[in-house]
């Protein structure tokens, strides 16, 4: 990645720290059935990267000796993984708040209905991706036909309860800007998404999060294709926001790569940057109280995080 | 001569106040209020914004909207009807000015 300046690190001048781990974030692997423009994880069906049984084990081991609130798995398309259906299913043992990752598409096909029913047994949050309500502005950067699929995985998680209110089945679509610009106010997309979803499909969903892009992987390639990058990193620089710092999502969680190694975010573990400063970087060495405090690895990707309202996983953090 | 409208100058309009800082500091507290979400959405108030940066041809507005207009999740389609209304209401005040024309056409000609 080029070099911006100032850099990220100049930016926060003080070493940033993780204050807790309250969430272990999976990538079962890179394997997805999509290729989207914006993926940070440049999945596709091409990709042969996925977590073996004993990885999945070892994180399994560290959930039911640790006490971490939360589980939230990702990938590529997590459903495509062989034992997956196994190792949610572990999870959901657990009784901890358990979130699946899912690009919402395959959940139609008839071999995921087993699934979906261990999901409402288990009161699994469905997280998917929505990048506009517009069919057109998502095909773009999804693939064709992509959107009216996903529209109708939201009316078939509906019928089953996700998304509608007092069932206790939260459905949480993700925002995310499909060019080279910054994410609205996430309260203002949530409105126009549910008045668009509810008036033109009759659909509905619990929440929405709003998520920056990342100038990294497919996404970066992009950017400096279309001789978007500069323009797009001094925009994040211009919006640097120092309340996002405390907010952001590194120093809440773990990530876990298919390969078992541990990074700071999805995005170090994309970069290849894993945790760093001598701290035991692999599930296998997992330990919660060392890295509790652990100086955080950073990099002008970073801006993505801290701009404007901030993001993360889990939506706008300021 | 060829600086005018350089984009980094849209970077500049924050020191507006530069050389009267209280004047500044009023004017951005009142572009803050009247921007943000009241009675109208944020969208509703970033479609008119557009439209009066394209019929003010102002290139810093337009750059600023356009992106704002984006990051609100507005389609393209639907900026492009906003400039419509904006375009329709210049036809419109040039035409009603013709009236004067048409006035002064009717007390002249014999």
């Amino acid at each position: 990645m080029p070099k911006v300046s100032p850099s990220f690190e100049e930016m926060v001048s003080t070493p940033l720290r993780a204050s807790g781990v309250e969430i272990l974030q999976i990538n079962v692997g890179y394997r997805c059935n999509l290729e989207c423009r914006h993926c940070h994880v440049q999945a596709g069906p091409q990709r042969s990267e996925a977590m073996t049984r004993e990885v999945m084990e070892e994180c399994l081991r560290v959930l039911r000796t640790t006490p971490l609130p939360t589980i939230d798995i990702t990938g590529g398309s997590p459903e495509l993984h062989p034992l997956f259906p196994w190792f949610v299913e572990e999870c959901a043992r657990l009784d901890r708040r358990l979130l699946v990752r899912s690009n919402g598409v395959l959940l139609l096909d008839e071999h995921c209905a087993p699934l979906l029913d261990l999901y409402m047994r288990s009161r699994v949050e469905i997280v998917l991706s929505l990048p506009h309500v517009d069919p057109q502005i998502t095909d773009r950067q999804r693939g064709t036909g992509v959107f009216h699929r996903v529209i109708e995985a939201i009316r078939m998680l509906n019928a089953r309860g996700y998304g509608i209110e007092g069932t206790g089945l939260p459905l949480t679509l993700v925002h995310n800007p499909a060019g080279a610009y910054l994410p609205g106010a996430q309260k203002a997309l949530q409105s126009s998404y549910r008045a668009a979803l509810r008036e033109r499909y009759g659909i509905s969903f619990t929440r929405l999060f709003s998520i920056t892009n990342m100038p990294i992987g497919r996404y970066l390639e992009y950017l400096r294709r279309t001789d978007n990058y500069g323009d797009y990193m001094r925009t994040l620089i211009k919006a640097f926001n120092p309340e996002s710092l405390k907010g952001l999502m590194c120093r809440s969680m773990v990530s876990v790569g298919w390969n078992g190694r541990l990074y700071d975010c999805d995005f170090n573990q994309m970069l290849g940057l894993p945790i760093d400063h001598s701290l035991p970087d692999h599930i296998s060495g997992f330990d919660k109280e060392r890295l509790v405090g652990r100086e955080i690895v950073i990099g002008d990707h970073c801006f993505g995080c801290t701009a404007g309202s901030g993001s993360s996983c889990q939506g706008q953090v300021a | 001569m060829g600086d005018y409208y350089e984009k980094k100058d849209l970077d500049d309009f924050e020191n507006i106040g530069e050389y009267a800082p209280e004047l500044g500091s009023k004017y951005f507290d009142y572009y803050g209020e009247a921007m943000k979400g009241g009675e109208l959405t944020e969208r509703e108030k970033a479609l008119i914004a557009l439209a009066v940066a394209t019929t003010q041809k102002c290139p810093y507005c337009i750059d600023a909207y356009t992106n704002q207009c984006l990051s609100l999740g507005i389609s393209p389609g639907e900026m492009t009807e906003a400039v419509h209304v904006g375009a329709a209401m210049v036809a419109g005040i040039v035409l009603a000015h013709s009236t004067q024309m048409r006035k002064i056409i009717k007390k002249k000609e014999m």
